[in-house]
């Protein structure tokens, strides 16, 4: 028994009929290929697969395939093109955000929800807004300088 | 001789990591992302039971399942159901039990495998794990270290006599020391296991190649050389025609120092079935799978003088080893014994460690590998002797710690540290902490009763890195040795390809080792491609763990680069006409001394060595440099850290209110990686001191079987840290440096818990169980209020 569903991801329109059970993390990975959004764990719990639906950071662990049906994904593979660098990204390079790597796409992408929700988030509004993504390499020190690095360059203004 | 010269300016930059840009991209190969044509999924039947005889194992059921292949328990596998192997047979009579990829009679503890499938996709394999049939017949299970070593405990394995794999002893003479003491002060500590929690979980993809018999295997690994040998030992496949990858890896911490059974039988079936297999660990399986840290029970003992001056130390340890022996579970606590002494001097010193078999995972290295819970133990009870002889914490470790003056400095427990300045780095940390002005704020709150208690821990620690002098090693009784290669080589269009045998999963050895060839060969950092982690492209090495990559792997990068100038400047000469040793080495540029229009970029040497038109007789064509180090001794990096501990004393909630430490890692490569290592150290040392923790039942069953329920600190359950660094290069390596991988875990852990026993000190508290939950220290609490709890 399968479903159509037809999604736009990082910018290319996707028909495709899938297993109702299919999470969209799987979907992604397995079957378009966007291994750049990654697991890190089934308990929702570590972020690694964060990704935006619509919009909106969403745990693509803890989203059907189904239920992104309609609309628009947008992973790390998605946010910059080429050789440009969205100024999350290049903040993170910066402050040395990152290590091996692992938790980077779900970090990076839930850091671009939470700056459009608070262009200038405080030290501690970054930890509390980030608590759901979990890395086990930087200790979320330059972490939360990248964050807070990255509002600058988007012209957060507080 | 090479005039080694920092004109590229590239050793001590805080440059930006080459690495960045994939993995900011999500243009990455993880294991699991390698999706072979014919592929078939791997999926493992795990005991639910700690301990039990396996009565029935039969697989058939399943192999009636949708798009299932293959399924195996390990009678059928028969002889492909290869050993696990630990290396490290610590006594002449170390008990080392199999270890078999499939459990054949016992199951040992839960996770244990049963069984596997193979299905053409990863769902239908999970699916098909149900219909494989097993029937356990319980056995008690053993899960305390204590009771598995009491006479009459039910047996981890039937064939051995007792759970014990062996006992080790070093030193002596404590009873001495003892004798002669005015104060021996006598404590068990606990150092709980931990889970290495890696954020990417293992992945295993092997894949028989059609043109030759060559079999590769891709896994997410530490370790792709070792790996590969024992692969080879153990499945008695043809070493040379064995090729193990390690693609990008995501974290490690020790956790994938292993040879996993999964390894063993996706390589098996692979050629078994003559096509890929793959294999992929959700996190559930990794906390039941991958090995535990720590878990050590530790008697201690320090015996001093009424005026502070220590006299003696002895340790006595109950090391877990868990159901089986991993590649070095057995003498991961030994990694430790050498450090117990720490910074100190002291006459005697007594060490005896059992390692004992239960009924849980097995553990072996995590970040830190016996270092961590020696510095605990030897950072706490300096600070109950500090309480016991009412001394300032800080001054009992100045009197008694290594001076600078007096290194090289020969410990009790035999090792000569390098080198240090435990006085630079204190006075540093204590200036940045304001220490004087959070003992009179701590005592302001004591005489107030402020519920708020502030207490001020402290850890003054050392650690050994650069596994490792291979004769040491030996005389260990580890079976490898630790050396480390480089191979360097000069492109015909000036570029470089260096070749280390170091095996990086998020340490930046791709910018760190361009930065120390750049600084040699004064050729761009963007113009050296480091190639690591593939048996195929980087033949010699003993890879990555123990903070030794640097401090190994770095000496090798560096004799290579001077090899391969000292090879080009036999060209030049020629080229130039002029005696080699005319030539001076500047910024990359060969200079005939006294006439500065002669001269010859290495670079355009790389075209010389290729085309071979004019090379000097008997110079062979191409440049490289090649060498394998075996470091003549270890480093010893150092540091102080301070932390201020805000203790509710009604509630027992903690909070981390200042965490500064100030490391000594020697030369720093580039300072900016240097950081963040001590950050993401740090963060793991304060785990185990706050949230931590991994629980059985009296069953064996895992309690903390998820990321919900075991706690890797999350960014809003850290601070910012204040981080410094003090620089005292290194009397054993070439380029002056130390290891700073594990620094930060280290040491991290004590500084917390004193801190959070010198809050409570005047309540009476001694010692606060790890984690430091607000159940833990409100039982600590109200035991020395002489209340239950």
């Amino acid at each position: 028994m399968h479903h159509h569903i037809s999604v736009m991801v990082d910018g290319t329109r996707y028909e495709a009929e899938v297993e109702p059970r299919t999470l969209l993390v799987h979907w992604l990975r397995n079957h378009l290929g966007k291994v750049g959004t990654v697991v890190g764990c089934d308990t929702s719990n570590c972020g690694a697969c964060t990704v935006l639906l619509d919009g909106r950071s969403v745990k693509s662990c803890s989203v059907l395939a189904v239920q992104a049906d309609g609309c628009e994904v947008t992973t790390i593979q998605g946010l910059s093109t080429g050789d440009d660098w969205h100024p999350v990204q290049a903040a993170f390079k910066e402050c040395h955000g990152l290590q091996c790597g692992y938790c980077t796409p779900g970090m990076v992408m839930a850091t671009v929800d939470l700056l459009s929700e608070n262009p200038n988030p405080s030290e501690h509004e970054i930890r509390e807004g980030l608590e759901g993504n979990l890395c086990r390499c930087t200790g979320y020190h330059n972490i939360v300088k990248s964050v807070a690095h990255a509002a600058e360059l988007m012209g957060g203004t507080k | 001789m090479t005039e080694v010269l920092d004109t590229a300016g590239a050793i001590g930059r805080p440059i930006k990591r080459k690495e960045d840009a994939k993995l900011l991209h999500g243009r990455t190969n993880w294991t699991d992302n390698i999706q072979l044509p014919g592929t078939l999924h791997m999926a493992l039947v795990r005991s639910p039971m700690a301990h039990a005889r396996l009565t029935k194992v039969d697989v058939s059921g399943a192999l009636a399942q949708p798009n299932v292949v293959a399924a195996y328990s390990a009678a059928e596998l028969g002889d492909l159901n290869a050993n696990v192997l630990c290396v490290w047979p610590v006594t002449d009579d170390t008990v080392m039990p199999p270890f078999p990829a499939l459990a054949t009679d016992k199951v040992r503890h839960v996770g244990d495998v049963v069984a596997c499938v193979l299905a053409t996709d990863a769902a239908s394999a999970v699916d098909a794990l149900d219909a494989v049939e097993v029937e356990y017949e319980p056995i008690p299970a053993v899960v305390s270290m204590e009771a598995a070593i009491a006479d009459g405990s039910p047996l981890v394995h039937d064939e051995a006599a007792r759970n014990t794999s062996y006992v080790y002893d070093l030193g002596g003479g404590f009873d001495e020391a003892a004798a002669k003491a005015d104060v021996v002060v006598k404590r068990r500590f606990v150092n709980q296991r931990l889970m290495p929690s890696f954020m990417e979980p293992r992945a295993v993809v092997a894949a028989p190649m059609g043109m030759s018999d060559e079999i590769t295997l891709w896994s997410s690994t530490q370790i792709p050389h070792v790996l590969r040998v024992v692969l080879a030992l153990s499945t008695g496949i043809s070493e040379q025609n064995l090729r193990v990858v390690a693609p990008d890896v995501g974290g490690g911490f020790g956790g994938k120092l292993q040879m996993y059974r999964e390894e063993i039988l996706v390589l098996q079936l692979a050629r078994k079935l003559g096509r890929p297999v793959k294999w992929t660990e959700t996190r559930s399986e990794n906390m039941v799978a991958t090995h535990h840290g720590r878990d050590q029970i530790q008697d201690i003992e320090i015996a001093a003088t009424k005026d502070g001056t220590f006299l003696g130390l002895k340790v006595t340890l109950l090391a877990d080893m868990g159901a089986y022996l991993g590649i070095i579970t057995t003498g991961t606590p030994l990694l430790g014994m050498f450090m117990y002494p720490g910074i100190y001097k002291m006459d005697a010193y007594e060490f005896r460690c059992t390692g004992v078999f239960t009924n849980k995972t097995q553990t072996d290295a995590y970040r830190g590998a016996g270092r961590p819970e020696a510095t605990f133990a030897i950072e706490r009870i300096v600070d109950e002797l500090a309480a016991e002889l009412g001394m300032e914490p800080m001054e009992l470790r100045k009197k008694n710690w290594i001076r600078n003056d007096e290194f090289p400095y020969t410990t009790i427990a035999g090792l000569t540290y390098d080198t240090g300045n435990y006085e630079a780095a204190t006075e540093k940390a204590l200036a940045m902490f304001d220490y004087d002005g959070l003992r009179a704020e701590q005592k302001a709150r004591r005489e107030s009763g402020d519920p708020v208690q502030l207490g001020i821990g402290i850890s003054t620690f050392t650690e050994m890195c650069g596994l490792a002098p291979s004769r040491t090693l030996g005389a260990l009784k580890y079976a490898a040795g630790g050396w480390e290669h480089c191979t360097i080589r000069l492109l015909p269009t000036g570029k470089v390809e260096l070749v280390t045998g170091t095996s990086p999963h998020g340490q930046g050895h791709e910018t760190a080792w361009s930065q120390i060839a750049s600084s040699i060969l004064g050729i761009p950092v963007e113009d050296i491609e480091v190639i690591h982690g593939d048996t195929g492209r980087a033949p010699y090495g003993m890879d990555t763990y123990g903070s030794r990559s640097l401090a190994v792997g770095g000496q090798a990068i560096k004799m290579a680069a001077d090899r391969l100038v000292e090879n080009a400047r036999v060209i030049a000469a020629h080229q130039l006409e002029c005696a080699p040793a005319d030539l001076e080495f500047v910024e990359g540029t060969f200079h005939v001394r006294g006439d500065a229009e002669k001269a010859m970029p290495l670079a355009a040497l790389a075209w010389q060595a290729f085309s071979s038109h004019n090379l000097p007789p008997g110079v062979e064509p191409m440049l490289s440099g090649e060498a394998t180090v075996d470091p003549e001794d270890f480093s010893y990096p150092h540091g102080t850290h301070l932390a201020a501990m805000e203790v509710d004393t009604e509630t027992g909630k903690v909070r981390l209110r200042k965490y500064v430490c100030v490391d000594d890692v020697g030369v720093q490569v580039n300072p900016m990686i240097v950081e963040g290592q001590v950050h993401g150290g740090l963060a793991q040392g304060i785990g185990q001191a706050l949230y931590e923790g991994v629980e059985y039942d009296e069953d064996g069953n895992l309690l903390t079987a998820s990321l919900a329920d075991y706690l890797i600190p999350s960014a809003a359950d850290l601070p910012s840290f204040d981080t410094s660094t003090t620089m005292t290069p290194s009397s054993t390596h070439p380029l002056g440096t130390k290891g700073v991988g594990e620094a930060g875990a280290i040491a991290s852990t004590p500084a917390i818990i004193n801190g959070i026993v010198d809050a409570l000190r005047p309540l009476g508290v001694t010692d606060v169980l790890m984690p430091a939950s607000p159940q833990n220290v409100w039982r600590a609490i109200q035991s020395a209020r002489g209340e239950s709890a």
